[in-house]
């Protein structure tokens, strides 16, 4: 069986039907689970105190807010090739679970800078060029809406997406190109000598787990409203040539 | 309840902040997907 069944409409209406209580079920324990378990089961670092405990939800969104992103661009990337509308339309679906991803990953960085860096905000190197990929995902969805022909609108926002890109790159990479900023490097690393605490660690995988359950969930979710909205367009545009 | 100390009032706020979000993200795709399917079972009915 070939990914690019996929690709038709129905065929992933109905095998996405089928999966999506399963992946419901498993992102609501994974994150509600790892949640639960950095707020309540894990103790105040020696250094953070209790701040640590935002490590929990800010990494996994921060997270999500650069890998949603990279499915946008190769779904795009997709449509741009292979002309797969269903591609094109999880691309579009992606985009505001992208936005509340890079959202939270923004508001929890502050509240988490305030007591520790004395701020809740800085130009720092990756906190900059996460607003940045926050203003394009707003940009990515206002291009949307606001072209009527969908493949123009598909097409159009496939380039923003490639161009946008570079900051979702940036984003992630920007404490390794940059080493001034004030923000600290990565949380995880295959490195023990650089990883965090196994007590903190632990929940923190599970909570990425979940963020990621959650997108696939939201996105199978957002796509199938997506397809459905195409269809009412067809059956509108087929009702009005009926009546002429 | 967990021991805070005093930054309880940060940590309170950032998963008060995240659970809204995702909260609003999962109520507005959940209503707009029901809005969106009734509406196509309507057309679909009405043909």
């Amino acid at each position: 069986m070939s990914l690019w069944e996929y690709a038709n409409p129905k065929k992933f209406m109905a095998t996405s039907g089928a999966v999506l209580p399963w992946f419901a079920v498993a992102a609501g324990l994974a994150t509600l689970g790892g949640m639960i378990w950095g707020f309540f089961a894990t103790p105040p670092d020696y250094k953070q105190g209790a701040t640590v405990k935002i490590i929990f939800i800010h990494v996994p969104s921060a997270m999500m807010a650069i890998n949603i992103w990279a499915m946008m661009l190769v779904a795009s990337l997709i449509w741009v090739v292979r002309r797969h509308h269903v591609s094109a339309l999880a691309a579009k679906a992606a985009a505001p679970v992208g936005l509340a991803m890079t959202l939270i990953a923004l508001f929890t960085g502050a509240t988490w800078g305030q007591p520790m860096w004395g701020t809740w905000w800085e130009w720092d190197p990756r906190l900059t060029s996460f607003l940045i990929l926050f203003l394009f995902y707003l940009g990515y969805m206002a291009l949307w809406a606001a072209i009527d022909s969908p493949d123009t609108a598909a097409d159009l926002t496939a380039v923003l997406c490639l161009v946008g890109s570079v900051f979702a790159v940036l984003s992630r990479y920007a404490v390794n190109f940059w080493n001034q900023g004030l923000h600290q490097g990565a949380s995880l690393s295959l490195d023990k000598e650089e990883n965090v605490s196994d007590v903190y660690a632990y929940p923190l995988w599970l909570c990425m787990a979940g963020f990621f359950l959650l997108f696939v969930v939201l996105l199978l979710m957002r796509t199938r409203t997506e397809i459905r909205l195409r269809r009412i367009k067809a059956l509108e545009a087929r009702a009005r040539m009926t009546d002429a | 309840m967990p021991e805070l100390g005093k930054y309880a009032t940060e940590v309170l706020l950032a998963y008060a902040g995240a659970i809204a979000v995702l909260a609003g993200l999962i109520a507005v795709t959940i209503a707009q997907g029901r809005a969106v399917r009734d509406r196509l079972r309507r057309m679909e009915g009405d043909k």
